[in-house]
């Protein structure tokens, strides 16, 4: 029997088994952001310690990031004080760090893989749920809290229990208007919030395979809303090809004697798996999240579902769903009006991203009653768009163009729902209060459907634009 | 003993009912924006609170109860450490529950606030328990793996590797994982991309 990626890695990474059995676990690349690390930073202070591998630890700021007015200080004293937190803790560590005023500074998801920070092979730990994001370049990447940033600083390690691998593999060819998003909202919707509790997330199949790198991060993101702490996909040539050339990628020599250690830790063909899944990329159509779990999805075609339609153990969740969202069961999807439109955060802020965005919204106009914004996802990604001529675009059509940061997938920044909106959004939550309103409503789906809904003023079906 | 050994747990219990109860409902995010943890506790289920008044976290009967009952697939979304924090700030020392997401689960192991499952019959019977007689003391005992509530007792199931985390009082992982130094320096020098290629 083979093995997996995600074993080989492991046992690469493993140090030694624990008194309590877990094993201790070499963390590759640790990248850091100013929410979760300053209580870390605090604690190592607390108690003496310095950072182990100060080089292979990376910080940026994303999460409190204003896109419109980046002035010193912040208007929000709170988040300046965030700010002056993790400049401090980034100088007095000697830590890199790509703060407000370094080109390289982005959404922690977006910065790693773009800089070539993150590479197959890697175990990667940061202090964020979506880290998961990472696992597209074969790596080995989780989130993780507060007190373990603080052990991976002080130690370039974790406590852990290996996870369970599941294969999914989605067969077919995409069909036009349908996206890596799509993919993964109805991996969610089929396996449920927590069916991937447990295990790591294996994609594969040639709709996998046939997917770009960016495509195959939004499938990672949100592996961890299916309940997956990691998900990744085997390294290839569309893997290597991104990489070559990256800041932080190996280059000359060292590049191909990589890619032949990256070959060999990708799955053998006879791997031995916990689970097995397969999904048919062919039948799916573009999806629209209806609910208050990313779990609660529909084709757009489709209807709000009656609770008999569902199994027992999603029902309160559902019912509960009707009413904070004002929807009731044999709604179509398709028609709900919406009130703000939201291109972002490290689910779906990458060029390709954007590109798609664009093309659907080229020529149209935002529905007079919608706010809609588009917010990339890193200061490069910003740079190349506009060489482009895409943020043109998008606001000659209405949509206000952003600097790159968090933005709207999350209410800690300036940008939120107000009210009972109703929030066509790219992003990968849809949890009650999500994007900052405790009663505002979140509808995820992918950038193009975003686009489409941004025109027409409601849910509409991307494939009629 | 070492004050960090966690075998035993009493106290009164609060029941939290609903499945998929994210880390954003626990701890909304406007109130990550700060560079402490100080202060959390008020603000734990802030909006589940707002939206219904009837919320446990305001009921009089269960202020000061120390152990949480939670449904299935308590924690999930947000791997912010600010949301078992909210919880201990509250009071809370442990939490039973039917599932749990494993990235919260790992933080409160982390924190020293053990997470236990049991099967959804019996926590609907304790919650049920509880909300009879929520001045009655329960008790969590990591050795044996039960919870015993009046005269209800349960079977309780945890990860062998986090149960003797904490009832060895080595929850707090750093010490242990700086004894091993030398051979993480090992490891690391055997990684290709650590030594460049
Ligand atoms: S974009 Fe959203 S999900 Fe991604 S790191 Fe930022 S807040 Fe988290």
């Amino acid at each position: 029997m083979g093995q997996s990626l995600f074993h080989k890695v492991w046992d690469a990474h493993a140090v030694r088994t624990l008194p309590s059995g877990q094993t201790q676990l070499f963390i590759g690349l640790h990248l850091v952001h100013e929410v979760t690390s300053p209580q870390a930073f605090d604690m190592l202070r607390e108690r003496g310690l310095t950072i182990a591998y100060p080089e292979r630890t990376f910080a940026t700021v994303d999460h409190i990031v204003p896109t419109s007015d980046v002035a010193r200080p912040f208007a929000d004293e709170m988040a300046e004080d965030m700010m002056v937190a993790i400049e401090e803790n980034a100088q007095q560590f000697g830590l890199s760090f790509f703060g407000l005023d370094d080109e390289r500074q982005g959404i922690v998801h977006v910065i790693g893989p773009e800089l070539g920070l993150t590479q197959p092979g890697m175990t990667i730990a940061c202090g964020d749920s979506h880290t998961s994001t990472h696992g597209a370049y074969g790596a080995i990447a989780f989130g993780i809290g507060t007190s373990q940033v603080r052990d991976v600083l002080a130690t370039q390690c974790l406590a852990m229990d290996p996870l369970k691998v599941r294969r999914i593999e989605v067969s077919g060819t995409l069909g036009n208007g349908v996206y890596a998003k799509d993919v993964i909202l109805n991996i969610i919707r089929n396996l449920g919030v927590k069916g991937g509790t447990g295990y790591a997330y294996e994609y594969a199949g040639s709709a996998i395979e046939a997917m770009d790198m960016e495509a195959r991060m939004s499938v990672c993101n949100m592996s961890i809303e299916g309940g997956a702490r990691a998900g990744y996909v085997n390294p290839d040539q569309t893997t290597y090809d991104y990489l070559q050339g990256r800041t932080y990628a190996p280059s000359g020599e060292a590049f191909d004697r990589a890619v032949s250690w990256w070959r060999s830790m990708a799955s053998d063909a006879d791997a031995d798996y916990d689970d097995v899944y397969h999904l048919d990329g062919s039948a799916l159509e573009p999806t629209v999240t209806w609910g208050i779990t990313p779990g609660q999805a529909l084709f757009v075609s489709e209807k709000v579902p009656a609770l008999t339609d569902l199994p027992d153990d999603e029902r309160d969740v559902a019912a509960e769903a009707y009413d904070y969202m004002d929807l009731k069961p044999g709604t179509a999807i398709s028609g709900m009006p919406i009130d703000v439109a939201f291109v972002g955060s490290c689910t779906n802020s990458r060029i390709s991203d954007l590109r798609e965005a664009a093309r659907v919204v080229e020529g149209h106009k935002v529905a007079n009653s919608v706010k809609a914004l588009v917010v990339p996802g890193s200061k490069s990604v910003l740079k190349t768009a506009e060489s482009e001529g895409l943020h043109h675009i998008f606001e000659d059509a209405g949509f206000e163009w952003r600097g790159a940061g968090c933005s709207m997938c999350l209410a800690m920044n300036p940008d939120k729902l107000q009210g009972r909106e109703v929030c066509a959004s790219s992003s990968n939550r849809n949890f009650k209060g999500r994007q900052g309103s405790p009663t505002g409503r979140t509808l995820l789906m992918s950038p193009a459907m975003v686009a489409a809904a941004a025109i027409a003023g409601e849910v509409i079906d991307v494939r009629a634009m | 003993m070492n004050s960090s050994v966690i075998q035993y747990v009493e106290g009164r219990a609060i029941p939290v009912r609903g499945n998929d109860i994210d880390t954003d409902r626990i701890i909304p995010a406007r109130y990550l924006r700060a560079i402490t943890f100080d202060g959390l506790g008020e603000h734990a289920f802030e909006d589940d609170r707002k939206s219904n008044p009837d919320h446990p976290f305001d009921d009089p009967r269960y202020q000061g109860a120390s152990i949480l009952i939670a449904n299935d697939n308590f924690g999930c979304g947000s791997s912010r450490e600010h949301a078992p924090q909210a919880l201990m700030r509250w009071g809370i020392c442990a939490i039973v529950g039917e599932s749990f997401a494993e990235i919260f689960l790992g933080n409160c192991t982390a924190m020293g606030v053990p997470c236990l499952t049991a099967s959804t019959a019996d926590i609907v019977k304790i919650q049920d328990a509880i909300e009879a007689d929520p001045q009655r003391e329960m008790a969590v005992d990591l050795k044996e793996k039960k919870m015993t509530f009046g005269d209800i007792e349960v079977d309780l199931q945890i990860a062998e590797g986090n149960r003797l985390q904490l009832i060895e009082g080595a929850w707090d992982a750093t010490g242990m994982l700086l004894e091993g130094r030398g051979a993480v320096r090992e490891v690391a020098d055997k990684l290709p991309y650590v030594t460049g290629f």
